[in-house]
């Protein structure tokens, strides 16, 4: 009984984690990506330097993410809490 | 009289006694537990390992190791080819050497400033090329092919321990850096901006690796998670287009990797 109601809240909170974490980095990486490409519209000489700092600054954004989805994947593959 | 009250004091001594002692038991259990709830959590993987047993308590993950090793030996293979015939006109393999040597150099030269670039360019060239190396070598070579005992080959980085590791040795660069280049001052930087922003440093130190960790960990499990998932949706064509984007964004990571572990060391020794 505890060890099905455990892992119900697991997966539930593997699916919030994974979620909440997509939320906010995407609506971030919107605004990167949003502000770049004003930013080559702007100055097109300078697309080279705009990109390579835009994937770094997508990449750093991505990893947010990824504590999310590590997270749901501790909770899923090594709960701590399941005997 | 005096007997019977030391005695009974005695009593209540060793009563007291008892229950504290335990009460600490009951603690010490309590941090056993927490203390084996975070080895659990350091075996964070998925599916199962070719573990290699040494001993009792000692197990290796022996795949992580086989194609670490593979991935060494590759690297340093091709750099001593790449490098042994040096010549003014360079032929492909040199100049593709020579390319990754001038991406390396700059993301040092950005990080920390002309005048320490070059002690610790080694380090993060290393870095670099053992994350590209090991990220690449979980997509490219097809491992699948190879059967053994139990789970399968895969990039190296996929293990958290693998990934730890690099983290801990980013942590102890950055840490001999400072005291190597700055000195004792070097722990003036743990009240600045302000003596109350010491807890927040002190905690900085072990959010840096664990966010490395975690960061090169997560995607790359990420990566042949969606390729896994995709191929038994749709094994065709469809997953082809999603395997470049995992290419790409394992070779990014080591890219990331080493920016940040240049971008610790100079905040550093600034």
């Amino acid at each position: 009984m505890v060890d099905s109601l455990i892992a119900s809240a697991s997966v539930i909170a593997a699916a919030v984690a994974v979620g909440f974490a997509g939320l906010g980095p995407g609506i971030g990486q919107g605004n990167a990506a949003g502000q770049a490409v004003e930013g080559i519209a702007r100055q097109p000489e300078a697309e080279g330097k705009i990109r390579g700092t835009l994937l770094l600054s997508l990449a750093f954004m991505e990893s947010l993410t990824i504590y999310g989805l590590v997270v749901a994947l501790s909770v899923l593959f090594a709960n701590p809490f399941v005997s | 009289m005096f007997i019977l009250l030391s005695v009974r004091f005695f009593f209540i001594f060793k009563k007291i006694l008892s229950h504290f002692s335990f009460h600490c038991l009951k603690i010490f259990k309590r941090l056993k537990e927490i203390y084996m709830v975070t080895v659990l959590l350091s075996k964070i993987e998925v599916g199962s390992h070719f573990y290699i047993n040494f001993s009792e308590t000692l197990h290796l993950h022996g795949e992580t190791i086989i194609v670490s090793a593979l991935v060494v030996a590759g690297l340093s293979i091709f750099l001593a080819l790449a490098t042994s015939n040096l010549q003014r006109i360079p032929n492909p393999l040199q100049s593709l050497v020579e390319i990754i040597y001038e991406l390396v150099k700059s993301i040092a030269l950005t990080q920390m400033g002309p005048s320490y670039y070059s002690q610790f360019l080694p380090f993060i060239a290393t870095i670099f090329l053992f994350v590209l190396g090991s990220n690449l070598s979980g997509a490219l070579i097809p491992w699948k092919l190879i059967e053994i005992p139990s789970g399968e080959f895969a990039a190296p980085t996929n293990d958290i321990n693998t990934t730890a590791c690099l983290a801990i040795l980013t942590s102890i660069s950055y840490f001999f850096a400072g005291l190597k280049i700055k000195g004792i001052g070097y722990f003036k930087r743990y009240i600045k901006p302000a003596v109350f922003f010491l807890p927040l440093n002190i905690v900085e130190d072990f959010t840096k690796p664990l966010s490395l960790n975690f960061r090169l960990f997560g995607n790359v499990v990420a990566d042949e998670l969606t390729v896994t998932v995709i191929c038994s949706l749709v094994p065709l064509i469809i997953p082809l287009p999603i395997m470049m984007l995992g290419l790409f964004a394992s070779s990014l990571q080591a890219l990331i990797f080493a920016t940040l572990a240049a971008a610790y060391i100079g905040e550093v020794i600034e």
